[in-house]
């Protein structure tokens, strides 16, 4: 709907009160009304200007928006109901050839900038999107009732995952969009175990709950669009009883434009980003996917990060190429990879300055994850702390070399964990005997750097006991405007 | 009146019904699914056993892995073949 008048031929002009450049020119406004076709529209005071025939009231503020307001005073030429040419602020000259009235404006000051418009004040354009109908969402909409608490609302709806979510409201749905040039209706993936589709309305929702901002949603995006490819195989890592879920790790420029941490506590608390991210893709497996523990999610016993795992590698000065580049991609392309994970065993090692050492304590610590006896089941990420990195840089090893020494660490000879050896019942079946194998299948291991400066510690974060084609392997998507 | 926009699908499916319990066994061909964990067979063994020395006739399926939900292929091959299945989870 145009905010132009069909047929209208004059000036079309903004003000407020509160400006002091629209204060300025009442004295333009009367000389121009005297003489041509005004429509004066007031965004705060309808007494204001005065002297005027007629100041139209815009309190509303729906004309400003529709005209796509963002400074007052505006002055329109229209013709015949069409917009020709807008000023903003005040400057004589520009007005005076405008208007085509060369006395306009005659003693005033020849030129003074105007003002914020009203309709463009922080959170307004959401909300006067929303109020005059010109979004695209096409949720359902929940009503609160007067005296409803809306954040009680989302737990007996089932929304939460056990913490407070920021209530999803229309406008703050609608800054949440404005982070993605996406369509709202685009449908990002088929959400497991439901197999729903998911748009990106509906993923901004669920961010929106989660505590996102909106500069994060094109990550979200990306790790739901990672989450349904059929290689990670979501709906296996959702219906284990195992400790997996997605861990979100980024890579690229756009984990330093949105403050991702990289560095102390990384895989901890404390950063909204990183915080935010993962949980956003739990939420919307829980809310649009239907997985919830004790429904298709049958975890034993879970862990912490299935609330949300998100970090970011520490690329800026690690020595080694990071996970995204190893996976194909360059370093300028921003990139979010999933890898279907439990918790986090330490490995501590304050003593070792030759990378053989370090590289034997880690082999130690990676031999005894899932079971000491079990062997190529579960995949692992080890996240090796800046400390630890500066072994391998002073003695110059790249990644590709740390990779071949810990592989042959890794091998032992399957003899020795045959189910039953060692007093235990567990371990490998009796066909393995009479050969040496691996921790890890191929490819079974990523590596990335991350961590703050201080502590020789590092981690591994266990896979799932369905690892590789049989279930789930680690996938990478670029993140996408 | 404050509205909050609803983050689900809202396609939740209406409660699944059962269908209805046959009365007899009587002329049904029931699959037996492994779904490939270990001990799934041990399982399936003993009521192949025990249903043959009924007189119902059973036949063999199995999951290519456990981890994922059964392909379209062997559901629609097992809907066509059978009248019934019983899956064993087993571990």
């Amino acid at each position: 709907m145009s905010a132009i008048p069909a047929d209208f031929s004059g000036f079309i002009v903004i003000v407020k009160r509160d400006c002091e450049t629209c204060q300025l020119i009442v004295p333009v406004l009367q000389q121009l009304a005297a003489t041509a076709d005004c429509l004066v529209y007031s965004q705060d005071d309808p007494a204001f200007p005065p002297g005027l025939p007629a100041v139209r009231d815009d309190r509303e503020l729906e004309v400003s928006y529709r005209l796509d307001i963002e400074i007052v005073p505006t002055i329109i030429r229209a013709d015949a109901g069409v917009e020709v040419e807008r000023l903003f602020g005040w400057n004589r000259d520009e007005w005076r050839a405008l208007s085509n009235n060369p006395g306009l404006g005659a003693g005033l000051a020849a030129f003074s900038p105007g003002c914020g418009s009203k309709s463009v004040d922080p959170g307004l354009p959401e909300n006067l999107a929303y109020k005059f109908g010109d979004t695209r969402l096409s949720a359902r909409r929940i009503e609160v009732a007067p005296l409803q608490d809306e954040h009680e609302l989302a737990f007996e709806r089932g929304w939460s995952d056990g913490l407070p979510v920021v209530p999803p409201t229309e406008d703050r749905v609608l800054r949440m969009l404005a982070g993605t040039t996406r369509a709202p209706e685009e449908i990002v993936g088929v959400i497991p175990p439901d197999f729903a589709s998911c748009s990106v309305e509906k993923v901004a929702i669920n961010a929106v709950m989660a505590g996102c901002k909106p500069a994060y949603l094109p990550v979200v995006l990306a790790a739901v669009e990672a989450a349904c490819l059929d290689e990670f195989c979501m709906h296996g890592v959702l219906a284990t009883t195992y400790f997996a879920a997605p861990i979100v790790i980024v890579n690229g420029p756009i984990a330093r434009e949105i403050g991702m941490n990289s560095a102390h506590n990384v895989l901890g608390q404390g950063n909204r980003a990183n915080a935010t991210i993962g949980r956003a893709l739990q939420l919307v497996i829980r809310n649009v996917g239907g997985g919830k523990p004790g429904g298709v999610d049958r975890a034993t016993l879970g862990q912490p990060g299935k609330i949300g795992f998100c970090f970011a590698e520490r690329e800026q000065d690690s020595y080694w190429e990071s996970l995204s580049v190893e996976r194909g991609f360059s370093p300028d392309q921003s990139t979010v990879t999933l890898f279907a994970g439990g918790g986090v065993h330490a490995v501590g090692d304050q003593k070792s300055r030759e990378p053989e050492s370090l590289t034997r304590s880690l082999a130690a610590m990676l031999r005894g994850l899932h079971h000491s006896k079990l062997y190529g089941g579960p995949d692992a990420l080890l996240v090796i702390s800046p400390e630890h990195m500066r072994v391998f840089r002073e003695a110059r090893w790249s990644k590709a070399r740390f990779r071949e020494a810990l592989a042959q660490e890794l091998v032992i000879d399957s003899g020795r964990i045959l189910a039953g050896k060692g007093g235990i019942a567990e371990g490998m079946p009796e066909r393995a005997a009479g050969g040496h194998i691996s921790k890890f299948r191929e490819g079974g291991l990523q590596i990335v750097h991350a961590g703050g400066g201080a502590g020789m510690w590092s981690a591994a974060i266990l896979g799932w006991a369905a690892s590789g084609a049989k279930g789930s392997v680690p996938v990478t998507v670029s993140v996408k405007s | 009146m404050k509205h909050l926009l609803d983050p689900t699908s809202e396609a939740q499916p209406a409660q699944r019904q059962m269908l209805p319990r046959p009365q007899s066994l009587a002329g049904k061909r029931v699959a037996l699914l492994d779904i490939s964990k270990p001990r799934g067979d041990v399982f399936l063994d003993q009521l192949e056993a025990k249903l043959g020395s009924l007189g119902v006739a059973t036949l063999r399926y199995s999951k290519p892995t456990f981890a994922r939900v059964a392909p379209a292929e062997l559901r629609q091959r097992i809907t066509s073949e059978c009248d019934l299945v019983i899956e064993a989870l087993a571990d």
